[in-house]
């Protein structure tokens, strides 16, 4: 039956979620970005909030159980919030999910507590590569099988918190078959080595680095899933509804933040917003925001129910891709000249909201 | 609750034989309806008339069922758990597919249209029987039709100048003035025994305090239907003109309270109320057009060997392929604002907002996607050989009728605001 209305549950993970946005992350967020140094304490409560080992099932040693829907609900909370800080809040997961989907008996054994401790988990992915024309078909990182292990050759981008991380989640590609497959590395595997961090446009509190595999050789034990491997395609489809997600989560705060500005700037005297010019603005806006969000929301709702959501996840993130950019200006329009201004939270959403058509593989649902 | 997009079976079922009643009896004849305007769509009329009938009854049975004092409403107590409705969802999916087949045609649904949801939504019971069993009786269909536009006043119809005066020693109201832009309003009133909910103004002092709704059914002299419109598009479906000159009707053919300042007022809201019931349904229609383009976008450019490679970066997509996308996310985006309005009519949750949210998008984007399909197909998406141009043309009026992409656009800034009308005009 058609409804648009989460759980109590789920509302009530929403409700705490946006309070720990309103009061923790937002306090934060603009020194965490001018200064490039993610707020320590606020991320550590923003992990005791539980969001990844509520998601791993009971039967593997978690709180609860894998949904995308409930994961779509919180990413874009987070992201309503802050996004570098829900990112880097929600990197484990990026390790976490997969390993719970596709590990083997032996992978989550050994693996998956490390997510249940009190203490954020050194964990992450390596995905998007350094390039111009980065296809997630066609990773310009490579594996090759040397007898009953891997060897893993290339470069990525935007692996967050990996000088810190304990575990690094690699995609590569097969060259031969053109099959990607991910593996699980330890950060000091000899080989592995990082090269800078990432300097970028935004998402400043949340450190990425350049990290070079230069024959990292490795157990056959290491390729997650063993030799099934991963479903790779619902793995992208994961990816890209919780990017989608967290891209209305960022369209939100600006588009919230605008309205509000709108309403109690007076210019010949009367609020902006009761221009027509504003208004219009404000309720497109406010359109494309739901529109994108119902979209997320049918693509969760489909990989729940363990359908092919490809099409659907690609449909919601590239929307979003616009939609979040075209929103998060004109939250920096409405605002005029404070607009531009960094001590005003618009044009950080702007230039996080911006990066979305450049992400993939940096959330996980 | 929970977040689901689950149709039930028997809907999808249902929405199967209406695709198949598209396919045989608007689809054939969709070119010659638009060349022959003001043509009728006899098969298809005849076709929907018993289904229509049922509908339509079941409206009335609840009406009888109010008048004994058994409301709809209560009947579900006892602790019996409230069955799910899914009528309005239902109906949409319907009205996609319907439209899916022909805009034009579908608009010549024998039922009560607009006029009837109006009785329905503030007529008491007695009204309902008497006015709606026309549309659930008989070996004849009937029309209902719904005229509030007029020359100097469409969306801002406060400024409505259509007369009715209350004649006290006949106990009728008299209506004078002139109506335009009503869809099927010559079906109502001059080829079957349909009736017209009008606007009018009891006090032009009043404002919008002062503007009821009545109930005018055919054969009532001093009616007469004015001029035919020659329309852009949807040219199976009738647009008319309709002039009071002096006509009589009944007292109590009026909807709700005559007087000016009562609170709590059913007249005027509820008429307006009627709008956020009907706008979702319009939005449905635009993206059955929408989809009906999309789809034969995609058929054609399989056919020169062009596949929508999903998934692919961007650096792989050609234009045309970005451009077919966007049809498709367009086309989602519409869908399920529509979705989301509609499941809310059937939870009886309040969605003025939402509904103008799915008007403004599905308005907007039926135009553009019919637009685009007719540029994409190149030469041949402009001949009158296949019906992509002709849905452009069906599909622009989505973004006009009932309420304009800008005004209900201002319905949105103000609900999103907390402004009023005077606030934000």
């Amino acid at each position: 039956m058609v409804s648009f209305t989460p759980t109590e549950d789920q509302q009530l993970l929403i409700d705490t979620i946006r309070r720990f946005a309103t009061n923790d992350m937002r306090n934060v967020a603009h020194d965490a970005d001018e200064t490039s140094e993610p707020p320590v304490d606020v991320v550590h409560t923003g992990w005791q909030l539980g969001l990844i080992p509520t998601a791993i099932p009971e039967e593997l040693g978690g709180f609860g159980e894998m949904s995308a829907v409930t994961g779509v609900l919180a990413a874009e909370e987070m992201a309503f919030g802050d996004l570098a800080i829900a990112m880097h809040i929600l990197t484990p997961a990026l390790f976490a999910y997969p390993v719970v989907l596709y590990g083997t008996a032996k992978q989550r054994e050994q693996l998956l507590p490390l997510f249940l401790e009190e203490d954020f988990a050194p964990a992450t992915a390596a995905f998007l590569e350094p390039a111009v024309l980065f296809d997630p078909n066609e990773l310009k990182t490579t594996f090759t099988a040397d007898g009953d292990s891997f060897v893993i050759n290339g470069v990525k981008g935007f692996v967050p918190l990996a000088e810190e991380a304990k575990y690094i989640l690699v995609y590569a590609r097969d060259a031969e078959s053109g099959r990607t497959e991910a593996f699980i590395v330890e950060r000091e595997t000899e080989g592995l080595s990082i090269v800078a961090r990432e300097k970028l446009m935004g998402l400043n509190a949340l450190p990425n680095y350049r990290v070079k595999f230069d024959n990292v050789k490795l157990p056959a034990s290491a390729k997650l899933g063993g030799p099934v491997g991963i479903d790779y395609e619902v793995l992208t489809a994961r990816s890209r509804t919780a990017l989608a997600a967290m891209a209305v989560g960022v369209a939100r705060a600006s588009y919230e933040y605008a309205r509000d500005y709108a309403k109690q700037r007076v210019q010949f005297g009367k609020p902006i917003a009761q221009n027509q010019s504003i208004a219009f603005m404000l309720a497109e806006m406010a359109i494309e925001i739901d529109a994108v969000r119902l979209m997320v929301w049918e693509a969760a709702w489909k990989l729940d129910k363990g359908e092919d959501a490809s099409k659907e996840a690609y449909l919601a993130k590239t929307y979003a891709d616009e939609m979040v950019l075209q929103v998060t200006d004109n939250g920096v329009q409405i605002l005029g000249g404070y607009g531009f201004i960094r001590e005003y939270p618009a044009e950080r959403w702007l230039r996080n909201g911006r990066g979305f058509a450049n992400f993939e593989g940096l959330a996980m649902v | 609750m929970a977040i689901d997009f689950e149709i039930p079976e028997h809907l999808l079922q249902q929405a199967q034989m209406a695709k198949f009643l598209a396919e045989s009896t608007m689809r054939p004849f969709s070119r010659e309806l638009d060349e022959n305007e003001h043509q009728r769509p006899t098969a298809f009329i005849e076709q929907m008339w018993p289904f229509m009938k049922e509908l339509s009854k079941q409206a009335i049975k609840q009406a009888q069922k109010q008048l004994s004092g058994e409301s709809s409403e209560t009947s579900n107590g006892g602790g019996k758990p409230k069955r799910e409705r899914h009528d309005n969802l239902g109906l949409m999916l319907m009205v996609e597919i319907l439209s899916w087949g022909d805009a034009g045609i579908y608009l010549c649904v024998p039922w009560g249209g607009l006029g009837g949801a109006a009785i329905q939504a503030v007529g008491t019971p007695e009204q309902k029987i008497r006015f709606l069993s026309r549309f659930a009786e008989g070996d004849e269909p009937a029309w209902g039709a719904m005229a509030i536009t007029e020359p100097g006043a469409g969306s801002d119809n406060s400024s409505i100048a259509t007369t009715a005066v209350f004649d006290e020693e006949t106990n009728e109201w008299v209506l004078n003035g002139e109506k335009i832009f009503i869809t099927n309003g010559k079906l109502a009133l001059e080829e079957s025994n349909g009736l017209v909910v009008v606007w009018a103004t009891v006090d032009k002092n009043a404002g919008r305090a002062g503007i009821k709704s009545f109930i005018v059914e055919a054969g009532t002299p001093g009616v007469s239907i004015g001029k035919v419109e020659k329309k852009h598009g949807i040219r199976a479906s009738d647009t008319v003109s309709i002039v009071f000159n002096n006509a009589r009707i009944p007292a109590d053919n009026i909807l709700g309270s005559p007087e000016v300042q009562k609170p709590g007022n059913k007249g005027f809201k509820g008429a307006m109320a009627t709008f956020d019931a009907s706008r979702p349904f319009v939005a449905a229609s635009a993206i059955g057009i929408g989809r009906a383009a999309l789809e034969f976008v995609k058929e054609k450019l399989t056919e020169e060997g062009i596949e929508i490679p999903y998934g692919a970066p961007r650096h792989k997509l050609t234009a045309l392929q970005r451009d077919v996308l966007e049809m498709e996310r367009q086309l989602k985006a519409a869908y399920l604002l529509t979705l989301r309005s509609i499941v809310m009519l059937d939870q009886g949750t309040p969605n003025p907002l939402e509904a103008s949210m799915a008007k403004v998008k599905a308005g907007r984007a039926v135009t553009w996607i019919t637009q685009k399909a007719v540029e994409i197909l190149g030469p041949m998406g402009y001949t009158r050989e296949w019906l992509v141009e002709k849905w452009m043309r069906d599909g622009k009026i989505n973004d006009i009728y009932e309420g304009t992409g800008q005004i209900n656009t201002l319905i949105v800034a103000r609900r999103i605001l907390g402004y009023t009308r005077r606030e934000l005009a």
